[in-house]
């Protein structure tokens, strides 16, 4: 009984420090002038957000987060980020206009929204869990679940990353004839992005 | 009902029960709730299209945590699943946006999301 007390201390305690530094982290992406900070902001959330997965039993899932979301994809971020430079753009620069009173305003109608519908339609239900026995989450269910029950879901999102990818090719790729061709017909010389 | 009775198969009757420590599936919830506004600000507010991005997967992210969150409460698989679909959406999401990035910086358009409006209607 006290080993299951200390282990529940434990648990809230490091689901304080990851609740709290994914919020932290999600506020600083936003505010942040500088992208590549807010790239950088964004690995951190990913990772406390993957602390939360692991809370959650969800140890494939919490893997594939690091993996996909914090090496591939937010190395991606970073390249481009760093092949069109950094431009500042600060978000609360020049006072409080309209746009920012609206966006900080829905955004806050959009939270309570949410809090409120789950509040009242789940709040009676969510205090008993139920019960899962140690292979939850594991990969071999990940993986047995994908091929039996979800398996239209496994092959619809394969096509789907092929068609980003075809999309990711034909928007990367230019002819050096069409983009002096563009250049001209925007009326602007052309610089290297270096430059 | 075959993945479950094939766990219980493999796995020993009771001692196998893992019991949830911590807070409940409330808080996770909350914690999404506030990471999805959080990435609607950065959507509304952010003028630079690559935060636009970031804004979004965090939106993504509060979703995903929404899922796996109830996947955990119900004791049901299929949350985790809807997760990892959603990561691979994301992943093509940004492979197609960083494209679209690119290619506006290679026709030296402005990175503003308010003057890029040759499509207003």
């Amino acid at each position: 009984m006290l080993l299951a007390s200390a282990g529940n201390v434990l648990v809230w305690a490091v689901w304080m420090g990851a609740a709290f530094a994914c919020l932290g982290s999600g506020i600083a992406v936003v505010s942040f002038s500088n992208p590549f900070f807010s790239a950088l902001a964004l690995i951190g959330n990913l990772a406390s957000l993957a602390v939360l997965y692991l809370l959650l039993s969800a140890e494939f899932v919490a893997a594939a987060q690091v993996l996909v979301y914090g090496g591939a994809v937010m190395v991606m971020f970073l390249f481009v980020i760093g092949y069109i430079g950094p431009r500042q753009d600060s978000p609360w620069a020049g006072g409080p206009s309209w746009q920012v009173v609206g966006a900080v305003l829905a955004a806050g109608a959009l939270f309570v929204e949410i809090v409120v519908v789950v509040g009242l339609k789940a709040s009676g239900s969510l205090a008993h869990q139920a019960k899962i026995d140690s292979s939850f989450g594991s990969p071999s269910q990940i993986g047995r679940l994908f091929l039996t029950d979800h398996l239209l879901a496994f092959e619809v999102t394969s096509i789907v990353l092929l068609v980003a990818a075809v999309g990711g090719v034909i928007l990367g790729h230019h002819s050096r004839r069409e983009s002096a061709a563009g250049a001209r017909a925007l009326g602007v010389r052309e610089t290297r992005p270096g430059q | 009902m075959l993945v479950r009775s094939v766990s219980e198969r493999h796995a020993p009757a009771n001692e196998s029960w893992k019991p949830m420590l911590g807070p409940s599936v409330a808080w996770y919830l909350c914690v999404a709730a506030f990471l999805f506004a959080t990435g609607a600000l950065g959507v509304l507010l952010r003028r630079n299209p690559l935060i636009v991005l970031l804004s979004l997967e965090i939106m993504l992210n509060g979703g995903n945590l929404a899922l796996i969150g109830y996947a955990r409460h119900l004791g049901d698989g299929a949350g985790q699943i809807f997760a990892i679909a959603v990561m691979a959406i994301a992943a093509s999401e940004v492979v197609v946006g960083l494209g679209l990035v690119v290619a506006m910086n290679r026709k030296h358009l402005t990175l503003d999301v308010d003057r890029l409006n040759t499509l207003r209607g």
